[in-house]
């Protein structure tokens, strides 16, 4: 069998401040290109999961293996070539350009003292462009809504050009059409080679894009494995604890719930 | 930013010649040629005090615009780590125990770095909050320890002799510089501001989210404490010979980022000059304009309130 890119091996881990774990010998293993999806309700402990992924986080048992190495033999330099992390929100309180700060995606390919040269420019020039901003590469990034900042976030972590990109809720401020922009980037990157891992709580989210599936629930990974195969009626309904439905048409797969126990009985696909 | 350089060179010869003797004024070239007494007051009194006040602007400057991205907030300034009222408390002691100037100077710095020091521990200790919020907590609680030391250390001081003394201190001013005090701080100075200078790249992401900042390959922890030394040992240098001269710190890096832009590789350089040349003026000002001197931080409390609110009303000005 191929050698996954991101294994976790039976990790546990909680907070130092908490009580409760959050994980308990928890694995999975994320195969290279391809687009993986962690699907759960809130607090389950997705962005958790990202956070040990990265090696920000550290488990108290077991461990997380990059193309089968530990990541504790990885240096943070290293990881931050490996690996990019798109957060859910940033609030910038100083009045940097889009540009400017698109740019500091290209730290963890320039020594700590290094100022970023014209080939770094060039790099945040078409990230910025690919999610459709470089227009507005001078405009203060203050100046921008959530979405917009969310799409910079996105275009900061394609300047960084890792190999393993990890997305925090990467929709959750955008437009049906920027989510549907970010999803084609999303596509294309897997086409250049490039795996990603992204949390999400809508399931229409992981439908469109992913090709593999996580089902979370309770600080356990309940199911994971090729898209088809997890996103079911039966699946989805115990992972959220509401009955949902799942249809399919023209090979793509749709939810549909409602706001009590009835789901809708007819549906007309028009 | 060379324009800037210029204006601070330019500043620089100025301040030289500029001065009550041997009458207020300025000293004119022919009679310095002359005059070996102009000749002395120039290089034993003057260039020392303009190198103090440039490196003061310059350290206060850099050291705010180094904070405020740190801490991601705009109204921090460089001593409020416990470091300047840690300063104040050390040099209030010094005056007291009736040490004489390496005394003051050595608490200040001392004491400085206690707070600092404290600071950190006590953030480390600290049970809630993430990084940021602790260290701001830390550093207020300190601050309070060490401001009411210094209450207590007035309250006892001698009025007569020490309590004035200290006043001054509290206020700032550059009338005792010598050879001596550019000496004892000019290393420091300069290892801090050549760290700061040239990560100053990299403290824009500094001043990011630690999972972030982590994400681009950077340790946030290690970095940060570096940087922090760094701007806390100017501070503490500086602030050793001057007292406590307010609103450089707040201020300087406002009007840096206003000219700039926020990114710290250009701001931060920006930061230094405008530090510079902003004390040297305030200084020239504080020596000339009355016949006695007039504390250093009331000068740059009242320009910097001035020029601050000019800028704050103005529109959009970047020069880059």
């Amino acid at each position: 069998m191929e050698t996954p890119l991101l294994a976790f091996d039976q990790v546990s881990f909680q907070y130092r401040e908490s009580q409760q774990s959050v994980f308990n010998n928890l694995s999975l293993s994320i195969a290279p290109g391809t687009i993986t999806a962690i699907l759960g309700p809130n607090g389950v402990g997705k962005s958790t999961l990202l956070a040990l992924a990265l090696g920000w986080r550290k488990p108290q048992a077991g461990r997380v293996l990059l193309a089968g190495r530990p990541l504790n033999a990885y240096s943070t330099g290293e990881l931050g070539r490996w690996m990019g992390l798109v957060p859910q929100s940033e609030d910038p309180r100083f009045e940097y350009s889009l540009l400017e700060y698109v740019l500091l995606g290209r730290a963890p390919h320039l020594h700590p003292l290094e100022m970023p040269a014209e080939a770094d420019y060039q790099a945040a020039h078409e990230a910025l462009e690919t999610v459709g901003m470089a227009h507005l590469q001078d405009r203060s990034i203050t100046t921008l809504s959530g979405g917009e900042r969310q799409l910079v976030l996105v275009a900061r972590t394609l300047a960084q050009k890792p190999r393993l990109v990890l997305l925090d809720e990467p929709t959750s401020h955008l437009d049906l059409s920027n989510k549907i922009r970010l999803l084609n980037i999303l596509r294309s990157l897997v086409e250049q080679g490039i795996s990603v891992l992204l949390t999400t709580h809508e399931p229409e989210v992981a439908a469109a894009v992913a090709t593999h599936l996580v089902l979370m629930r309770a600080g356990q990974v309940q199911h994971a494995g090729k898209l088809e195969d997890e996103f079911t009626t039966g699946l989805l309904s115990e992972t959220y604890g509401v009955p949902v439905q799942v249809l399919r048409a023209d090979g793509r797969r749709f939810i549909i719930w409602g706001l009590d126990e009835n789901l809708p009985a007819k549906v007309n696909l028009e | 930013m060379a324009l800037l350089a210029l204006l601070l060179a330019a500043l620089f010869l100025i301040s030289l010649l500029l001065g009550r003797y041997p009458k207020p004024g300025f000293l004119s070239v022919n009679r310095l040629m002359g005059d070996p007494m102009a000749q002395t007051l120039i290089l034993n009194l003057r260039l020392p005090r303009a190198l103090v006040a440039i490196m003061l602007g310059m350290s206060l400057g850099t050291a705010g615009a180094v904070f405020q991205l740190i801490f991601n907030n705009p109204l921090v300034e460089p001593g409020f780590l416990g470091v300047s009222q840690g300063a104040a408390f050390g040099a209030a002691l010094g005056i007291i125990l009736g040490g004489g100037a390496w005394l003051v100077q050595g608490f200040a710095v001392g004491f400085a770095f206690l707070g600092l020091g404290g600071s950190y521990f006590l953030a480390q200790r600290a049970r809630f909050g993430g990084w940021v919020l602790r260290l701001v907590m830390a550093g207020i609680v300190i601050s309070a320890v060490f401001s009411s030391g210094l209450g207590v250390l007035k309250y006892i001081a001698d009025p007569l002799s020490q309590l004035p003394e200290i006043t001054f201190w509290l206020l700032g001013g550059l009338w005792s510089v010598t050879w001596v005090e550019v000496r004892s701080i000019i290393l420091l100075v300069a290892a801090g501001m050549l760290i700061m200078l040239r990560m100053r790249w990299r403290l824009n992401i500094l001043a990011l989210e630690d999972e972030v900042a982590f994400s681009l390959g950077v340790a946030p922890g290690r970095e940060r404490a570096l940087i922090l030394l760094s701007a806390t040992a100017v501070t503490a240098a500086v602030v050793s010979v001057s007292g406590i001269v307010s609103w450089v710190g707040l201020i300087v890096p406002h009007i840096a980022r206003r000219l700039f832009g926020a990114d710290a590789r250009f701001s931060l350089p920006g930061a230094a000059l405008i530090g510079g040349c902003f004390v040297l003026v305030c200084d020239d000002l504080a020596r000339t304009l009355l016949t006695g001197e007039i504390p250093l931080g009331i000068m740059t409390a009242l320009l910097g309130a001035a020029l601050f609110s000019w800028l704050m009303t103005r529109r959009s000005i970047k020069v880059r």
